[in-house]
């Protein structure tokens, strides 16, 4: 993430896509799509992470907290879910 | 004695009474150092609540032609750019200090006198990315 995120964020300001096709197909490219999931990975294990670690120091009684961790990870492997069908619906 | 007949003490009543029972954080004169590990959880939360935003742009984005001129346009408007410089503050902050924090671990600048430095430079650091994008956004 420490090296993806500024290569992504210089790409889409530096180098921006003007139409949809030229966006897709960026995305597209099978290093890019690569890329991605990874960063998506990681991304998604840093949220696991850093939202349980703040979800044990102030979520209380027990009960609530336990209910919000698992909706934690329930969302978050939604939004994986999600996001890869994206990915793979981006492919030509 | 029975429970109902116990005197009703605060929680704290059995403790030193000079103690004191609540702190105030924003009374508390912090070191640089506690205020660079609240803005790292801080920006960490913000972040979290950025990444449904950004999932949902990049969805859009690629369904179509109206849905990437949709996303393009949601960018542009006035709250979007408050939220950018916001979250670019955040993501600066975050990585900032993530990395300090990483390096403490290993035992990278872990004496007070540079750790303190770090902390300032972090701060800034990020403040001054975020000044960095709020200048880019409104030019």
């Amino acid at each position: 993430m420490l090296f993806f995120l500024p290569f992504l964020l210089w790409t889409l300001t530096m180098r921006p896509s003007h139409t949809h096709a030229e966006w897709k197909a960026w995305v597209a490219q099978p290093a890019i799509t690569a890329a991605l999931c990874v960063f998506l990975i990681a991304l998604l294990s840093h949220l696991w992470v850093g939202l349980r670690d703040v979800l044990l120091d102030y979520a209380k009684p027990a009960s609530v907290r336990n209910v919000a961790v698992a909706a934690l990870a329930a969302t978050l492997l939604l939004f994986g879910g999600w996001l890869v069908a994206v990915l793979i619906n981006a492919r030509p | 004695m029975l429970q109902h007949e116990m005197p009703q003490l605060p929680a704290n009543a059995l403790k030193d009474p000079r103690r004191p029972v609540f702190l105030n954080p924003l009374q508390v004169q912090m070191p640089v150092g506690a205020l660079t590990s609240i803005g790292h959880r801080l920006s960490g939360i913000a972040l979290a609540l950025g990444v449904p935003a950004a999932a949902y742009l990049f969805a859009l984005s690629l369904q179509d032609e109206r849905g990437f001129s949709r996303a393009v346009e949601l960018l542009t408007h006035a709250p979007t750019r408050v939220a950018t410089v916001l979250l670019a503050w955040a993501l600066a902050h975050h990585v900032l200090a993530g990395v300090r924090h990483m390096l403490s671990d290993v035992n990278v600048g872990s004496p007070l006198c540079v750790a303190r430095v770090s902390a300032y430079a972090v701060n800034l650091g990020g403040a001054a990315i975020a000044m960095f994008v709020l200048w880019a956004q409104l030019r």
